[in-house]
């Protein structure tokens, strides 16, 4: 066992994820700390720490985001920290708050994620052009899109992968989406729906991307000891990763996400899981395109590289086949508020592994199941195992 | 969402809402204006990009000759030893064709943007700019290209003195 | 060896730009309540937490100590009590102001909470803490929905 102590997550909260909701980001944030301790029967009183994860500050237009949450993620006098790697924040925030009880620093610690990227008018679009370098990209125009889009390029052109096959994630993700409650843009749609859909950044086109959103998402996480006396079915964080690559994205090849490996490889060691893809019930690969739901099935190791699409055209990942990916109905079902998207992901798979899912259930009786974010300017992976 | 929870918060809006004043609001834009220093290492840079040139660092460790040129190596976390020039040509090895500026609204002659691996830097070292003289649909992967540069007056020292790389 | 340093400043580049960024922010569940009440109403509101037995102003829809919903919206009058105040002599860019301004944060009475607002109607050296002041509110008309809503705070005669 890695650390002092062995963590449980004993209480996941989640908000509706929406283009625009009326509520502040506080408001949000206290919603869905709310839901986690009620459904873990604790009160703030149980609480001894909180780790509190979000994206740019240029989302919601509240410099120092996590001072002004505070309050209403359940900080009020407590060690309170917030945690920031870019999109990959959702994720790191639990392994944060895991280091926080294992550690033995604490026994319990609330972990909220939060996002309001409608405040930010137009378009979060803009708010985003101000991450790249300001010498070598933005005198260029470079936005947001223009990197994944030559992301995706140069993946789909090392394996020789079809815009048809990337855009069947787009289509079983927002089918997923249909069945969970705060789900943005569940839709029955088609490979042409996609494919037809007008182009943004060739070959990025609309149904390839998630949308923005506004959302909050909560865990409550405890030690062993404590775990035990309030639950009978806690969920055991079982390994953690955390990797980020050379920030001169140009002089990287961009086919693979190694970082993404290395991070998984580290939480797979601390879990003891030696074949990923026998040993992994359920996935939650970050997926804010289409193409990233692929890219990091392969940097998780769930299969070889330049792989995932056949499974994909296979059935595999779908809720029902042998590996399921992102039954939640991931980003682009479900919506991305970015750091709240990410920590749902850990939230589904809490739910996934306790049988609570409903309609989103995957068979089989999972017990083992990992969910990774991704960030920054992409070269930032975080990963974290669970298991029942 | 759990299957034991049956509500979950949050009001959502419409966008037309907010835009026509039907929900209250607050509203404010940031006056924040910035002056980007370039730094040692991309000054240099971006006074040869006047001169014509593309000028590059080398660490002498691993060997490797890097662009963008930058003062350490972050590889072996040493200062880097010396300055060399790398040609203005190179090889596509990833492109897009944005239909969308940075406010995200529609443009319509597509920016094709590049990912330009530069002869005589080390392999995989590669720059981003855009690509012109050529219809996007036929831009291919590992395709020669060659700098445009502005003319030598109107060049200011910054990455746009380069206009785009077109096909050799 | 490393490469040969910048020694003449004017070799040092630079790039200009700014941040576009322009912001909507809505007012929230409570805030939207709060500020209703302002505008159509002239009154300033609160919500209580029974258990902890706090009224927060600007009100919350949660009690930050306890996390129970707040429900219990109560109206808290207009006046209240100086904690502390600043008299700015400049702007945020640091240019002389005309008029020095003074702002105060005002503990809104029988509140734990209170408003930074402006002071007006006194002559700045009868400024005290301790001080009773009360809300003015601008013409109903005038009114948009936001802390400007009230023109300031004046001396309770």
């Amino acid at each position: 066992m890695f650390g002092k102590k062995r963590v449980a997550i004993v209480g996941a909260g989640l908000t509706l994820f929406r283009r625009n909701l009326k509520e502040t980001g506080k408001e949000l944030c206290y919603e869905a700390t709310k839901m986690a301790l009620d459904s873990a029967g604790l009160t703030l009183k149980d609480i001894d720490s909180v780790a509190f994860g979000s994206a740019p500050d240029a989302f919601d237009g509240i410099h120092m985001k996590g001072e002004n949450m505070i309050d209403s993620a359940g900080g009020w006098r407590k060690p309170f920290s917030r945690v920031f790697v870019g999109g990959g924040t959702g994720v790191f925030t639990a392994n944060a708050g895991w280091w926080h009880v294992a550690s033995g620093l604490f026994d319990t610690c609330l972990v909220v994620a939060e996002e309001k990227m409608s405040s930010c008018y137009p378009h979060p679009a803009h708010a985003f052009t101000t991450i790249f370098d300001p010498i070598m990209s933005r005198p260029l125009g470079t936005t947001l899109i223009w990197i994944f889009a030559l992301e995706m390029h140069r993946y789909m052109h090392r394996h020789g992968i079809k815009k048809e096959q990337i855009a069947l994630v787009s289509v079983k993700n927002k089918k997923n989406a249909l069945d969970h409650p705060c789900a943005q843009l569940g839709a029955n749609i088609t490979v042409e729906d996609v494919l037809n859909s007008e182009i943004m950044c060739w070959p990025v086109q609309r149904l390839d991307i998630s949308p923005t959103s506004d959302g909050a998402a909560a865990l409550v996480l405890a030690s062993e000891d404590v775990a035990k006396k309030i639950t009978d079915n806690p969920v055991w964080i079982d390994g953690v990763g955390w990797c980020i690559d050379s920030t001169y994205w140009t002089n990287r090849d961009l086919y693979y996400p190694d970082y993404v490996e290395y991070a998984a490889r580290m939480a797979y060691r601390m879990a003891g899981i030696k074949n990923p893809p026998k040993e992994i019930d359920v996935a939650e690969p970050y997926d804010p395109f289409d193409y990233k739901e692929l890219h990091h099935m392969e940097g998780l190791l769930l299969c070889k590289k330049g792989e995932a699409p056949k499974l994909t055209e296979e059935g595999v990942t779908q809720r029902d086949g042998d590996l399921p990916i992102n039954p939640s109905g991931g980003l682009l079902g479900v919506g991305n508020p970015i750091a709240a998207a990410g920590l749902m992901k850990v939230c589904e798979i809490f739910w996934q592994l306790r049988g609570e899912a409903g309609k989103r259930q995957v068979p089989g009786d999972p017990r083992t199941g990992v969910a990774q974010a991704w960030g920054d300017l992409m070269q930032y992976g975080s990963v974290i195992v669970l298991r029942r | 969402m759990s299957a034991k929870i049956k509500k979950y918060a949050g009001h959502p809006l419409k966008s037309a809402e907010i835009r026509e004043g039907k929900v209250p609001t607050a509203r404010w834009r940031p006056k924040a204006k910035y002056m980007w220093s370039a730094g040692v290492a991309m000054s240099r840079f971006l006074n040869e990009l006047k001169n014509g040139r593309i000028i590059a660092t080398r660490c002498n460790k691993c060997g490797r000759i890097m662009v963008p040129p930058r003062v350490f190596c972050e590889q072996c976390f040493k200062p880097t030893d010396n300055w060399t020039y790398v040609k203005d040509t190179g090889t596509i090895n990833t492109y897009s064709a944005s239909f969308i500026a940075g406010d995200a609204s529609r443009i319509k002659e597509p920016i094709i943007v590049a990912i330009i691996d530069l002869d005589g830097a080390s392999p995989g070292m590669g720059i981003q700019h855009k690509i012109g003289e050529i219809n996007w649909k036929e831009v291919k992967f590992d395709m020669k290209v060659k700098a445009v540069w502005k003319p030598p007056e109107e060049r200011k020292g910054a990455i746009t003195d380069i206009k785009y790389f077109k096909p050799v | 060896m490393s490469i040969e340093k910048i020694s003449d400043p004017r070799q040092v580049r630079h790039w200009p730009g700014h941040m576009e960024a322009d912001y909507i922010y809505t007012h929230g569940i409570a805030g939207e309540r709060f500020f209703k009440e302002i505008k159509e109403n002239g009154r300033i509101t609160g919500t209580r937490c029974k258990h902890c037995n706090l009224v927060y102003v600007p009100p919350r829809i949660y009690c930050e100590r306890c996390f129970e919903k707040l429900e219990e919206w109560i109206d808290v009058g207009t006046k209240g009590t100086i904690q502390t105040f600043t008299v700015a002599y400049v702007d945020i860019d640091g240019s002389k102001l005309k008029q020095p301004t003074t702002y105060a944060m005002i503990k809104i009475n029988g509140t734990n909470g209170g408003l930074l607002h402006k002071i007006g109607e006194a002559n700045l050296k009868d400024v005290k803490i301790g001080m009773q002041v009360e809300a003015v509110f601008k013409p109903k008309e005038e009114r948009e929905g936001s802390v400007n809503d009230i023109k300031h705070f004046k001396p309770v005669k």
